[in-house]
């Protein structure tokens, strides 16, 4: 069942959803039932800002080859020099 | 047994009810029609929410001839699709046992105080929704059957404030018979903790009956999911409405 594995971050940032771009406050991560993934458990995120969510559910393994590649991808750019301060 | 000359027909809408605190909150209701009493059963749906499944269950058992609810225990997280609201209380890391079980009593209450109600009234649950069916027959008194298909947490190994009593230590104040139906390739319950429950029905000297089926998991009787196990879904069924008509219909 329902492992009720969840913990939240605040983020910053945006989602596309129903075609549109909306703001994002808040990633929801679970290790829980998916709703569509065809797996029992799945690592869920859920984008939302109060009213809105943009879902997503992966294997296990999808989401550390996924969680390495954003690490890498983060390393990368800032050897590079491209991580200057973002200003909101 | 249905047969193709009988009369069938379901009165089914959303109603609202009153749940824990005293709370509105709306629910499926299903009933059959051209029968002058019946008996009832309360679903408790599972984490995936107050879902089609759930009403096509409710509907199901209206069509077996039991009066059937199913409350909307996800109300207080809002309004929104069956998903999303799912993943708002999912985020919350679930509800409290104490708002289930007086969401599943007042729903008890409901179907009790309607005019085509016999007297006699089950409760059903999958996933979360047979943990939360096992603790409201548990603490709370009215129930003539339950059927717990696959809960898991009822033995649980760390408790946590909105869950804070395994709904295995209730085990002794169980009032009414048990069908517990279970698939021996899932991690909660796994083989295990069904063991340790059905132990403690034994020692207690309660009315159970549990089945562990082979090459099935978790939820194998959800047609839309990749779980679904066609031979052990017919079987469950059968199990079920035989139970239940034994202690709703027959008792």
């Amino acid at each position: 069942m329902c492992t009720m594995i969840t913990q939240s971050v605040k983020i910053d940032g945006s989602g596309k959803h129903n075609n549109e771009w909306i703001q994002l406050e808040q990633a929801n991560v679970s290790f829980d039932h998916p709703f569509h993934a065809p797996y029992e458990h799945t690592l869920n995120i859920d984008f939302v800002n109060e009213n809105q969510r943009v879902a997503v559910e992966l294997s296990e393994s999808a989401a550390r080859d996924l969680v390495q590649t954003i690490l890498s991808v983060l390393n990368q750019a800032e050897t590079q020099g491209h991580l200057e301060k973002q200003s909101v | 047994m249905y047969t193709t000359d009988m009369y069938e027909g379901v009165h089914a809408e959303t109603v609202t009810m009153k749940g824990a605190n005293g709370d509105e909150i709306n629910a499926y209701l299903a009933i059959p029609l051209g029968k002058e009493k019946s008996p009832a059963i309360v679903l408790a749906h599972h984490m995936p929410g107050w879902d089609e499944w759930y009403r096509e269950a409710t509907y199901k058992f209206a069509l077996h001839g039991y009066i059937a609810i199913s409350p909307n225990l996800y109300f207080r997280a809002g309004h929104g699709t069956p998903e999303d609201v799912a993943a708002k209380v999912r985020a919350d890391g679930g509800i409290a046992d104490n708002q289930a079980v007086g969401d599943l009593e007042g729903a008890m209450k409901y179907v009790r105080a309607l005019k085509e109600s016999n007297g006699k009234i089950g409760i059903f649950g999958t996933c979360s929704g047979g943990r939360h069916a096992y603790l409201t027959s548990c603490r709370v008194s009215g129930f003539d059957a339950i059927v717990d298909c696959w809960g898991g947490g009822v033995v649980m190994e760390k408790t946590n404030p909105k869950m804070p009593v395994s709904p295995h230590e209730y085990t002794k104040d169980l009032s009414c018979p048990i069908l517990g139906l279970f698939g021996e390739e899932d991690s909660s319950p796994t083989p295990e903790q069904v063991k340790i429950h059905e132990e403690e029905l034994k020692k207690h000297g309660k009315n159970y009956e549990f089945h562990m089926y082979p090459n099935a998991g978790h939820g194998f009787f959800y047609y839309h999911r990749p779980a679904y196990r066609v031979e052990q879904t017919l079987d469950g069924w059968k199990k079920v409405f035989s139970f239940l008509e034994k202690n709703l219909m027959n008792a």
